[in-house]
């Protein structure tokens, strides 16, 4: 295999951006991306999506939006693994171009949500239709099952969840590009309007409309495109039980758990090695369950981590210094991405307000469904 | 949902009907044609007793359009005596009550109405031991 770099970003704003439509979208982020670089060519084409299908009833989003740069005719296919579709499409870009298949690869994302009518019924899909979207549950709902399953096992409280989003929205305040640029308080989130019980509204990520996308190259050619290359040091992949009632213990993600072994052993890197991370909060559960799995905190005291400020800017390890899903906005298919965007700027110092100190590596972990489906990948200053 | 698909769910909606592993013991629901505990493929049939005990469990106060009217409503995860794990509603109750470690027992209940046609969807919801 060879050495992989990513050389540039492009992203959008992420929010209800009513006057753009899916394809707008895609192709502000992937042009800025190109432009950065100064790339004439791709070799290849990736798109996360999770739903195009259903959000504005268009599939097909490969020939699509390599179309709307001018390059119809390049390699180009949609890559679906619900809300981790993102991360996958960065998995499959890093893949063909270690495999030495394609020498110059965009990777990207993208999710048109506003203008469906039908949000919660699309993302259930990402659900077991038969065992688990028959019954009436949602998204806000399968993950208020697990919330329920950490307090029952940890003691975790509806406070510890909601110092995630107050630290998160504290983040998003600092990012130009997030949906939410604005703090909330501990009050704020503790009297939102329930969801799911135990979930408020400001313990869930928000309806987003957005774009991403990164120029994926060999390291080796990687100081043609920029001074400053982020390699791909590992990409690990893993799936669960699909069903909540399938899983040994609701309240632990096995397949982020096994997603980071594989990156983890990939890189040669363990959890301690870790200088900043952004992991998939889309709701306040998730980034706690979801920092267990990766070894960033011990099994059971995910709870503390951001009540103690572990996890803030300034903290131990700071996660999700973007804003998280839940400030900076979750449009599923491009969160993936928008994820490796962060930790790229963060490792390259360009995250201004929000930069950790001499970040040098970087971890994203990007899942699907209620977890069934786990990207995690590890990135190095180079 | 198109009418065959329904009908072709019908044992496991109607009846609770799951599997046996002969290889290693574990209850699956629905019946699959793998056990997705050893991968073993002999599997005898079963059907659920109709009762169990509140796993977990969450009261949605947003639901898909078609759930709206009955919000809050409460689902849960429920343990068969067998071992099986299935989510349903928690109906005929006070929704503060359903906690995990909640008896009850499973019964066949109108789930919900689907398409122009308005199919009636049958299943079990489940109700606490009085």
């Amino acid at each position: 295999m060879r050495d992989v770099a990513i050389v540039a970003a492009g992203m959008t704003r992420f929010g209800e951006l009513w006057d753009a439509s899916l394809r707008d979208l895609f192709a502000e982020a992937a042009t800025e991306a190109l432009k950065n670089a100064k790339a004439d060519h791709l070799d290849a084409l990736f798109v996360g999506n999770m739903s195009a299908g259903q959000f504005v009833g268009q599939e097909h989003l490969g020939p699509l939006l390599a179309d709307e740069l001018g390059m119809a005719g390049v390699a180009a296919a949609r890559v679906e693994s619900a809300c981790a579709s993102g991360g996958v499409a960065l998995r499959s870009a890093f893949i063909e171009v270690a495999s030495g298949a394609s020498d110059v690869v965009l990777a990207a994302g993208v999710e048109k949500m506003t203008d469906s009518t039908e949000v919660t019924e699309v993302l259930a899909t990402a659900s077991d239709q038969e065992l688990e979207a028959y019954h009436g549950i949602t998204f806000p709902g399968l993950y208020a099952m697990i919330a329920r399953a950490h307090m029952e096992r940890w003691g975790t409280t509806e406070e510890d969840l909601s110092w995630v989003s107050v630290k998160n929205h504290k983040h998003g305040a600092l990012n130009p590009k997030a949906q939410f640029r604005s703090a909330v308080s501990l009050d704020d989130v503790m009297r939102s309007s329930p969801v799911a019980e135990p979930l408020r509204l400001l313990h869930c990520s928000p309806v987003s409309d957005g774009a991403a996308a990164v120029l994926v190259v060999p390291l080796a050619d990687a100081k043609r495109y920029t001074d400053r290359p982020v390699r791909i040091a590992a990409s690990g992949l893993a799936t669960g039980p699909m069903a909540l009632a399938s899983r040994k213990d609701i309240a632990f993600l096995d397949a982020v758990e096994a997603s980071a072994r594989r990156a983890y052993k990939m890189a040669g890197h363990g959890p301690a090695d870790i200088n900043v991370a952004e992991v998939h909060d889309c709701f306040a559960i998730a980034e706690i369950c979801a920092i267990e799995a990766l070894g960033l905190v011990e099994r059971g005291t995910g709870n503390a981590a951001a009540r103690k400020g572990d996890t803030a800017l300034g903290g131990r390890l700071p996660v999700n210094t973007s804003g998280g899903l839940k400030a900076k906005g979750h449009p599923v298919g491009a969160t993936g991405i928008a994820q490796a965007i962060e930790i790229f700027e963060q490792l390259r110092g360009e995250a201004g307000a929000r930069q950790v100190a001499d970040a040098r590596v970087g971890l994203t972990q990007n899942m699907g469904g209620s977890g069934a489906s786990s990207v995690v990948h590890i990135f190095e200053r180079v | 949902m198109p009418s065959p698909r329904y009908w072709r769910e019908v044992p496991a909606r109607f009846r609770l009907e799951a599997v046996r592993c002969r290889g290693c013991g574990k209850v699956v629901y629905p019946a699959r044609r793998v056990c997705p505990g050893c991968r073993g493929t002999d599997l005898e049939p079963l059907a659920l007793s109709r009762s169990g005990t509140v796993v977990t469990s969450t009261v949605i106060h947003v639901a898909p359009a078609e759930f709206a009217m009955e919000t809050p409503y409460a689902v849960a995860i429920v343990e068969t005596p067998e071992g099986a794990r299935l989510m349903a509603q928690v109906v005929d109750c006070e929704l503060p009550e359903v906690k995990p470690g909640l008896k009850v027992n499973l019964e066949f209940r109108l789930i919900r109405q689907e398409g122009h046609g308005g199919i009636l969807c049958y299943g079990h919801k489940a109700v606490p031991e009085a």
